[in-house]
């Protein structure tokens, strides 16, 4: 029987032959990632019930980030559970700060994300590794705490869906806007239970970094996982970036693969896309929206705050200056020593950003540019839910870095385009 | 007494249900007083215990927060009733052997206020206040499982003892 990239590799997960959508299946976990607001209940719930133990110390990743460095007395006492935690059970991959950073930048980054393994994680955006052929999903609390004590959870194979990425992205659009073209055509609930997956010739042009903003968003589309196949760009990114555990298997879907449904997309006509509020699949042209005066503008999160997003941005800022308030988040320490180190820090405080330290910050209205009522911000963010940055009465605009930056300079949406 | 609270909307999201910035602490009793704040600033102190949210498509999507569920069952709110869930949602409600139900005409068939009487068993919601009775498809038997066992950790806790 032929078989997706993501049936493949929930059926080696779970032992199986072959598997088929809709089936339940007792996969094994190679990475279970944790965060500093969900891992400390899944903790929590372990101790309460006497099962405290971790199913192996060098498979677990614990970074904080979401409200790190802590922002408050009680997200302090989220990073002391998770910290005691964490010691106790000398978990092997524990990033503390300075070298913490945004999860779904950093373990790519620090080579923790290898194609074929199964990764989860108690964060939504945990699909982001997809990018590399792996299979990730974001789970909950209690989810997490099975994953760290017994190393198995359960699955409902999903359905998978496919998405044909053709032609080529012309200039100023990025990566971002396809996955906004994208969810605006399909809807939030578009892909909902279902495998996104990634194909087309425009896809095989992106960077990995790119690719990583896409498959970010399948969650926005309501997708269990994104999955982007193996290349060379993969292999190259994988080369610089694996340490300790440097092969993998490499999984592939059949020719003959079922799939739910296809939805073909022409990236050459897809221009600068904004996600008004209040949901992800608001996305329209920049052309029916600019002009649209914000208060702020942010760059930074698991889905546009990596290197290539603060080059994008830095090139449009050059020698100009903000007109708002604009807040740069570079996702990790990493990231933030190669924006230092390459000079673009220095084009930042000239136009007249703020650099923050590495952090989900603000994307979820935690803190670093939290919104007032009635402000607006555009945002590289994956969310403009009601509330999502601040205020319920705030509103949020999702965009690329480059949209942001040009907008950050006119101090209303603004079309890249004239800033290339 | 169950009440009804129908919001006809799709797409409530968890942080419409609780806002991240509550998400600094995972104290139950605290979730509760801002549970579905951004939504409805009135539902806390309308909601008794025993109450039903009934909602539209992809309920509870977004974040993966099980903050969500856990505001929601503290509130007293005994089930949610919604035409669908979003996927993570789903998995934290029976992973907290918290009972949802899945059923397409919910929205028309509910209005806010009605007084509903569930019979999990039978898969039966009776609207005594419409006087109709409404089927709907229990959840599945590996679900059922998890949610008899009192959640997966409680399930999980037993099979090692």
């Amino acid at each position: 029987m032929a078989m997706t990239i993501t049936e493949k590799m929930l059926a080696k997960a779970a032992g199986k032959e072959k598997v088929a959508p809709g089936q339940l299946i007792d996969a094994k976990i190679d990475i279970v990632m944790c965060v500093d607001v969900t891992t400390p209940p899944a903790i929590s719930m372990l101790a309460e019930r006497g099962i405290d133990r971790v199913f192996d110390k060098e498979k677990i990743v614990v970074t904080p980030d979401h409200f790190q460095p802590a922002k408050d007395i009680k997200s302090a006492e989220l990073h002391k559970r998770l910290d005691e935690w964490a010691r106790r059970h000398k978990i092997k991959h524990y990033y503390k700060i300075g070298r913490a950073g945004v999860c779904h930048a950093l373990l790519p980054e620090q080579g923790h994300i290898r194609p074929g393994e199964v990764i989860v994680g108690p964060d939504s955006h945990t699909c982001t590794y997809g990018a590399f052929a792996a299979f990730s999903t974001g789970i909950g609390s209690t989810d997490a705490a099975a994953a760290i004590a017994t190393g198995q959870l359960w699955f409902k194979v999903p359905a998978s869906m496919k998405i044909v990425l053709n032609g080529s992205l012309g200039p100023g659009v990025y990566s971002k806007d396809i996955i906004l073209a994208i969810i605006a055509r399909i809807g939030v609930d578009g892909a909902l239970y279902k495998a996104m997956e990634f194909v087309g010739p425009a896809l095989a042009k992106m960077s990995m970094e790119a690719r990583m903003t896409i498959t970010n968003m399948a969650i926005e589309a309501g997708a269990k996982n994104g999955i982007i196949g193996f290349d060379k760009e993969t292999k190259q990114y994988l080369d610089e970036h694996l340490r300790d555990k440097t092969n993998y298997t490499i999984f592939e879907s059949d020719k003959d693969a079922k799939y739910d449904s296809v939805e073909e997309f022409d990236c050459s006509a897809i221009e600068p896309m904004v996600a008004l509020p209040h949901l992800p699949s608001g996305g329209v042209p920049i052309g029916d929206c600019a002009g649209k005066a914000m208060d702020q503008a942010y760059i930074g999160s698991c889905t546009n705050g990596r290197i290539e997003d603060l080059r994008i941005a830095a090139k449009i800022l050059k020698g100009k200056q903000v007109a708002i308030r604009t807040i740069i988040v570079p996702a990790t320490p990493t990231i933030w020593k190669q924006a230092k180190d390459e000079g673009l820090f220095d084009i930042f405080y000239d136009a007249g950003c703020v650099i923050a330290a590495p952090t989900c910050g603000a994307c979820l209205g935690g803190f670093m540019g939290v919104l007032a009522a009635g402000e607006k911000c555009v945002s590289t963010t994956n969310r403009n839910f009601v509330g999502r940055m601040g205020h319920p009465k705030s509103e949020v605009y999702l965009a690329s870095p480059a949209t942001t930056a040009a907008s950050a300079i006119e101090g209303k949406l603004a079309d890249p385009r004239k800033y290339l | 007494m169950s009440k009804a609270h129908v919001y006809k909307r799709d797409h409530i999201n968890t942080d419409e249900i609780i806002p991240a910035r509550y998400l600094n602490t995972d104290d139950e009793a605290e979730l509760v007083k801002h549970c579905l704040e951004d939504l409805d600033t009135d539902f806390v102190n309308k909601v008794q215990s025993g109450d039903i949210i009934v909602s539209g498509e992809d309920f509870g999507c977004g974040s993966s927060r099980e903050h969500a569920v856990w505001a929601i069952r503290g509130a007293g709110v005994q089930t949610v009733i919604a035409k669908s869930f979003a996927r993570i949602f789903y998995r934290n409600a029976i992973n907290n052997g918290f009972y949802i139900i899945e059923l397409p005409e919910a929205p028309e068939k509910i209005n806010d206020g009605d007084e509903l009487e569930i019979d999990y068993k039978a898969g039966l919601i009776k609207n005594k206040t419409a006087g109709i009775d409404i089927k709907f498809a229990p959840l599945p038997d590996f679900a059922l499982e998890i949610i008899e066992a009192g959640g997966l950790l409680n399930k999980l806790a037993k099979k090692n003892c």
